[in-house]
């Protein structure tokens, strides 16, 4: 995979105008935004700001009603999310949703589905070709997991891991596709400390070692500012700003959006964490 | 100690009445006397009979169980089940009492009383938690005159009918004759050794709670297999009729039932056997999983050949009759292992599974058959025909798929039982009449014909229904560890997510759908030819719900729970034919029993296996 990551150069994804409509409710109104190719982006804002539909919109789980999408030089929106998954852009879910009853490493066999060519026909003949596919996507799936840290709980059944060996599968179930853009949906809600430094680290090497942009989620202000090398904000579904973390941090409508309308002098140290 | 004193009082009453209750129903429906007709011993007991004791026993076990584990005596745990006894005599007596002429006025005198001593109760109640004085008596008046309502009415009725046995049609002298033993004409004598049996069965039950462990699994599975194979005598003397002279057999058995000795024998070597597996089963289990990779797929390998060396030659043990019912048990888990495609591994609940079996049927009455509906009389033989009947099936099976793709769920469930249904009305359709004769079906179809030999009897038809199985399970096996089996389980698990993983959805359940249809059509196919006929009236829900019910019975996607969840729900019905008025009572109760104990059914796959492997490390792990 990619070297050395070049930062800021190209905008992987680019959307226009893009409003998302629930009968009535703006969650999404108009947004223009961008995400430069191999960095680490984050989209922050208060609760109920629209996140999680912007990530509902840009993998297709929501059909937007206006504007365009635009990844890898390609339009998406329109495209139904299996499309958009093999087009290059995974992502995990802010409530873990593995596949429950499946084991860790069926979990990451599925993941690489848009890689997979055998057919029900040759599974049933017992095709050398799909044995081997077959064979392939376990020892993939086998290195994925030690990727993430799992080395050796391949065989347990998901839900039986821990939350945090939970959180570290949907991650490599994600990096599965072999995505060119990764979506995580606040991979360090409910971490302790230690195990959210941890994890920071390794969405670092998701870009450094693997060269997958990131963009995540996240309301830890410290991961944010720590890994961020681009931020949105939004509320009420509109950006309210973008840059670097250090002018977001000193951004006032940002700390009016969280604090509210005059608290915005004397707590502006806060954000920083 | 007040507070336990009263759930050990609790537990015993429940468990005692709940046992009394279900004597007292059974009897009430006529299961006993009916059950009474088999004997399980000759001369010694009968399976209704059997029913009278195995419940209090049961029970007694069960109550004996729960207040050892609650910290009580072996004292109180014995007394319960002595206790479980009586109480499981008490309905029972009580009902034999009113039945009985002597003691007729008994009925009189408590439908008379009965409302007074309920209100009284109610409200000294009331009185006890310092109700006012008035209110008091209104409630004691309200709930006399309601209760004296009620009883006045069935005083009426029991007056008009003259007896109880008019109104409760079971409860008549077969009944009073099973529960007496024998000892109708003297009542008393009768109702005291029934309690006394009782009692015994009772205290029985609660004494095996203090047997070790080993002997107790030793004479439970020798008791079980005697009881077994007396209650089945007939369907044992059946297969051994094939196998052994008859004068053997005759020492053996008196017509259909075991004799004495034969059962005291089977008792002895069974519970021998049983020890010694009790003993030495889980050092044998454990030789076994310390058996290096290599040998274990070896032994494997063997069991395997074992075991379909034994079913090739299954007709020759068995029998003409039992291979009839080999048969019909094939069909359905040819069905069960197509219909757990859709259910087990991609989630899709259907319940219009008998569409398939009837295009499968008809697809092959119409085209092999000689009769005036044969479409292309003597062209097309059996062989030729199940291809295109899997092919129709397969089609069929993806027509319906297409409208009901985006459903799920419920309502998925609803709509495909809503195809179930359509098929069976076109099947008796005035419309398709010209084609498959309504509700006169079609009729003259050829039995196949193998190398010359027609396949008449059911002893050939299992060979064809042996190697579909065989088919069908290696395709199962294949699938569900394949890229589309995990694309099935995905869908099972999340379908949001499986999109999101980039696995098409609509195609993935369409080819469920499709592929689970194909098993429905062969076995839709092989029945036509077995019965020689189609009619529309075999096609209805039943077999939906039958086919679901033994994968859900034998354990949701595992192969070897469908095959025994066919011959528990298939086969044990055929066999108990005489029975069949209370075959779907026992249905009912069994479903909800094992929804209940087992929700994970009988041969449950390797993924509730692997949980309570897990569940039993995680343990290990926090003890230490």
């Amino acid at each position: 995979m990619a070297g050395k990551p070049k930062r800021g150069q190209n905008k992987i994804l680019v959307a226009t105008g893009m409003t998302k409509r629930f009968s009535g409710l703006v969650a999404v109104d108009n947004l223009d935004f961008y995400i430069p190719e191999g960095s680490i982006a984050s989209i922050i804002g208060p609760n109920g700001a629209g996140k999680t539909t912007f990530f509902n919109c840009i993998t297709g789980f929501y059909q937007i009603d206006e504007g365009e999408l635009i990844f890898d030089g390609n339009r998406i929106d329109g495209r139904s999310p299996d499309q958009i998954t093999r087009s290059g852009i995974a992502r995990t879910f802010q409530n873990i949703r593995l596949f429950n009853n499946m084991s860790a490493i069926e979990n990451i066999m599925v993941g690489q589905e848009p890689h997979l060519k055998s057919t029900w026909l040759g599974s049933i003949l017992g095709l050398p070709s799909t044995r081997r596919e077959d064979d392939d996507t376990e020892e993939r799936g086998r290195e994925l997991l030690q990727f993430v840290g799992l080395e050796g709980k391949g065989d347990m059944i998901s839900k039986n891991l821990s939350y945090g060996d939970q959180r570290r599968l949907e991650i490599g179930r994600a990096l599965a596709s072999k995505p060119k853009l990764i979506l995580l949906d606040e991979p360090t809600a409910g971490m302790n400390p230690r195990e959210t430094i941890e994890t920071t680290d390794f969405i670092r090497r998701l870009r450094d070692e693997l060269g997958i942009t990131v963009v995540l989620i996240e309301h830890d202000m410290r991961v944010v500012m720590d890994i961020s090398e681009h931020i949105t904000v939004l509320d009420y579904g509109r950006k309210i700003a973008e840059g670097l973390p250090e002018e977001i941090q000193n951004n006032p409508d940002v700390i009016e959006a969280y604090l509210g309308r005059g608290a915005a002098a004397s707590a502006g140290k806060s954000l920083a964490g | 100690m007040d507070l336990s004193r009263s759930q050990t009082r609790q537990t015993i009453i429940t468990l005692g009445l709940l046992s009394g209750a279900l004597i007292l129903f059974t009897g009430a429906v006529g299961m006993i006397a009916a059950f009474h007709e088999r004997e399980v011993v000759n001369d010694f007991i009968t399976l209704g009979q059997l029913v009278l004791l195995i419940t209090p026993l049961i029970f007694g076990y069960t109550a004996a169980n729960r207040l050892g584990m609650a910290g009580e005596a072996p004292i109180v745990a014995l007394g319960g089940g002595i206790i479980i006894g009586l109480l499981t005599a008490l309905p029972t007596t009580i009902m034999l009492l009113f039945n009985s002429d002597e003691f007729r006025f008994l009925l009189d005198w408590s439908l008379r009383l009965a409302p007074f001593v309920a209100a009284t109760a109610i409200a000294w109640r009331m009185h006890r938690q310092n109700a006012e004085t008035l209110t008091v008596i209104g409630s004691w008046l309200l709930v006399a005159a309601l209760l004296g309502i009620v009883t006045f009415s069935l005083a009426l009725i029991f007056e008009v009918k003259g007896e109880l046995r008019s109104v409760l049609v079971n409860i008549n002298r077969d009944w009073v004759d099973v529960v007496t033993f024998d000892n109708r004409r003297e009542l008393l004598t009768g109702i005291l050794v029934f309690s006394l049996a009782s009692v015994l069965a009772g205290f029985l039950g609660s004494l095996c709670c203090y047997v070790p462990r080993t002997p107790r699994r030793a004479l439970f599975y020798g008791l079980s297999v005697t009881l077994l194979v007396g209650a089945f005598g007939e369907t044992v003397r059946l297969v051994l009729q094939e196998n052994l002279e008859r004068d053997t057999l005759n020492q053996l058995f008196r017509r259909d039932t075991l004799r004495q000795n034969a059962a005291l024998g089977l008792f002895v070597f069974s519970t021998v056997i049983g020890y010694l597996w009790a003993a030495f089963g889980d050092q044998a289990r454990q030789g076994f999983q310390n058996l290096g990779g290599q040998q274990v797929q070896t032994t494997r390998m063997i069991g395997t050949v074992l075991f379909v060396a034994l079913l090739l030659v299954l007709p020759w043990l068995i029998g003409r009759t039992l291979s009839d019912v080999a048969v019909t048990i094939g069909l359905f888990v040819l069905m069960g292992l197509g219909l757990n495609i859709a259910i087990g591994l991609a989630g899709l609940l259907d319940l219009g599974y008998v569409t398939n079996y009837a295009v499968g049927a008809y697809i092959l009455a119409v085209m092999t058959s000689i009769g005036p509906l044969g479409l292309m009389k003597g062209v097309f033989s059996f062989w030729m025909v199940i291809p295109i009947a899997l092919l129709a099936a397969m089609f069929a099976g993806f027509i319906f798929a297409v409208p009901v793709l985006r459903m799920r769920g419920d309502y998925l469930a609803i709509a495909t039982l809503g195809f179930g249904e359509i098929i069976g009305k076109l099947a008796i359709s005035d419309w398709l009449k010209p084609l498959i004769g309504g509700a006169q079906g079609v009729q003259a179809i050829p039995k196949p014909i193998f190398l010359a030999t027609e396949l008449k009897n059911p002893e050939q038809l299992y060979y064809i229904v042996l190697v579909a199985c065989l088919i069908t399970l290696f395709v199962s096996i294949r699938l569900n560890n394949s890229r589309t089996g995990r694309q099935w389980m995905a869908i099972r698990e999340d379908e949001d997510v499986a999109t999101a993983m980039g696995i098409d959805t609509a195609r993935a359940k369409l080819l469920a759908f499709t592929l689970s249809a194909a098993t429905g059509g062969v076995a839709g196919a092989i029945f036509a030819a077995k019965v020689g006929s189609v009619f529309p009236n075999s096609f209805t829900v039943f077999i939906s719900i039958n086919v679901l019910s033994l994968i859900i019975v034998g354990g949701i996607a595992s192969n070897p729970g469908i095959v025994v969840g066919a011959v528990v729900l298939i086969g044990l019905p055929e066999l108990l034919r005489e029975f069949s008025d209370f075959r779907f009572l026992l249905y009912g109760a069994l479903l909800i029993m094992m929804m209940i104990n087992r929700p994970q059914g009988l041969i449950p796959t390797k993924i509730v296996t692997h949980e309570i492997r897990a569940g039993v490390k995680a343990k290990a792990a926090a003890g230490d």
